[in-house]
């Protein structure tokens, strides 16, 4: 496909690789923020190209592997309910709450549906005036505009069935979260590239200063991974913590105006509790007051729940960069895509999904295959 | 769910009162795609699009300039490395001094 393929070039990854070897004289640490990069990253094999001590920390940029569990717990069960045709974007299936998932409360009976926009889930409330449609809201600001624009479309259709469940998150208060935390070993940001998209890069500049990181806008393709890490190592080399943007054709510093209008009408931040994380203040979007009769959580009174995290996934250190997901010892033995203990086994953006998705096993399971061979 | 994926605007539908909408081909695939946020795209234009939504027209210029930019680099490298070494790596093979 056209602007993807012309970005995994051998021959220019190669100069790219060249320039990040002839530059980097030290160790350092780069943090990716969002999980679609983590995947690129893994898929091909890009950590394992840079230079020695050149290390790419995980970042917490996956949806659905932040939304809280008690959030997860509410989804399962409006979605269990009679005369509920729930929506989420699939990725949203397979991550576990207290003790099911989605795929299974429709196995159960529930009418669990999968839409690819939520204007999709606007035309099922349009054609099911009978029913109650609900569409689960998730997302980071890369999402924020299609979400805003359903739940505005919605009012101005006038279809009175249709609520959201909104667990929107924002990724600036995040960063400064992992920069605050005492075991932080981040030493620039590759920023995600989509949110900025939407967002622009104005969010950043205060943060790099405060922080003393360089923050590179980083696109998705493999080149554009490449020249995020090229331009942040440069400037760690010279010392220079400044906000840059490596993605130009899909960023531009004010971001989408439109976008943010439809945003900041429909929106508000809030405190968001981050799962295996936290919560972190300011860290996320509800629906403001004016659009708060189509909140689910205000429509559907769900009480009672027990929520109940495994206590051997260490998914919340994943998520934080602290630990890789091979390093724990239930990866890819008690905990596998099959039979997740965590959101991070499942997600397309989860970063143990991605390590398990592309073979990169290492430390117990290395050690029980190996020790399997040696028996024979 | 952070990815978005560049397409081609294919044709722009407009509907009285609704949000204006695309025909998008990504690479064979065509689907609908809400242009409300990128509305100055026509045909022959790209998206990037995330769930259904364009959220950026993609910028074909800064796009090419990127690639030119990655294959200039080591063009330095070229005229005043080490001949030697470049020979070795693409040999694969070690150097013979």
């Amino acid at each position: 496909m056209k602007y993807i393929e012309e970005f995994h070039d051998p021959a220019l990854a190669r100069k790219l690789l060249d320039d990040i070897r002839a530059t980097v004289t030290r160790p350092w640490a780069l943090m990716e923020v969002c999980g679609g990069q983590t995947h690129s990253i893994i898929r091909h094999g890009i950590d394992q190209l840079l230079p020695d001590g050149l290390e790419l920390i995980h970042g917490p940029g996956c949806p659905v592997c932040v939304t809280p569990l008690e959030m997860i717990d509410k989804a399962l069960e409006i979605a269990s309910r009679p005369g509920v045709i729930f929506c989420s974007f699939g990725d949203m299936l397979r991550v576990p709450g207290t003790g099911r998932d989605l795929f299974r409360v429709r196995g159960q009976g529930g009418d669990v549906r999968v839409v690819y926009s939520p204007l999709d889930a606007l035309d099922l409330a349009h054609r099911n005036p009978d029913r109650e449609v609900v569409f689960f809201g998730i997302g980071f600001e890369t999402t924020a505009p299609a979400n805003a624009m359903a739940v505005r479309e919605a009012r101005r259709r006038g279809l009175a069935n249709f609520s959201m469940l909104v667990s929107h998150v924002r990724v600036p208060p995040a960063i400064e979260a992992i920069m605050e935390s005492p075991k932080c070993r981040v030493q620039g940001f590759l920023a995600a590239g989509h949110v900025c998209s939407v967002m622009g890069t104005g969010e950043y500049p205060e943060l790099a200063a405060r922080y003393r990181v360089p923050v590179v806008v980083t696109g998705f393709e493999p080149l554009d991974i490449l020249e995020g890490v090229r331009r942040a190592v440069r400037q760690l080399e010279r010392g220079e913590h400044q906000v840059e943007n490596a993605y130009p054709r899909a960023v531009r510093d004010d971001g989408n105006p439109a976008a943010l209008r439809v945003i900041e009408e429909v929106f508000e931040v809030t405190d968001r509790s981050w799962r295996g994380i936290g919560t972190i203040p300011g860290s996320g979007w509800r629906l403001a007051p004016g659009y708060r009769d189509l909140d689910a959580e205000h429509r559907f009174a769900v009480t009672g729940l027990h929520t109940r995290e495994p206590a051997r996934c260490r998914s919340g250190e994943v998520l934080q960069g602290l630990l890789k997901p091979h390093e724990c010892e239930a990866f890819g033995t008690d905990c596998t895509p099959r039979s997740p203990l965590g959101a991070t086994m499942v997600s397309s953006e989860g970063a143990c999904a991605a390590y398990y998705l592309y073979r990169r096993l290492g430390g117990p399971v290395r050690a029980a295959r190996e020790e399997a061979t040696r028996r024979g | 769910m952070c990815l978005a994926v560049p397409g081609k605007v294919v044709e722009t539908v407009e509907r009285d009162g609704d949000a204006p909408m695309a025909r998008v081909d990504f690479g064979g695939v065509v689907k609908d795609v809400c242009l409300a946020y990128v509305p100055d795209a026509v045909p022959g234009d790209y998206v990037i699009v995330h769930v259904g939504f364009a959220i950026q027209q993609l910028d074909q210029e800064s796009a090419r300039a990127s690639l030119r930019l990655f294959a200039e680099l080591g063009l330095l490298e070229e005229e005043f490395g080490d001949a030697w070494e470049r020979a070795a790596a693409e040999s694969g093979e070690a150097a013979v001094r």
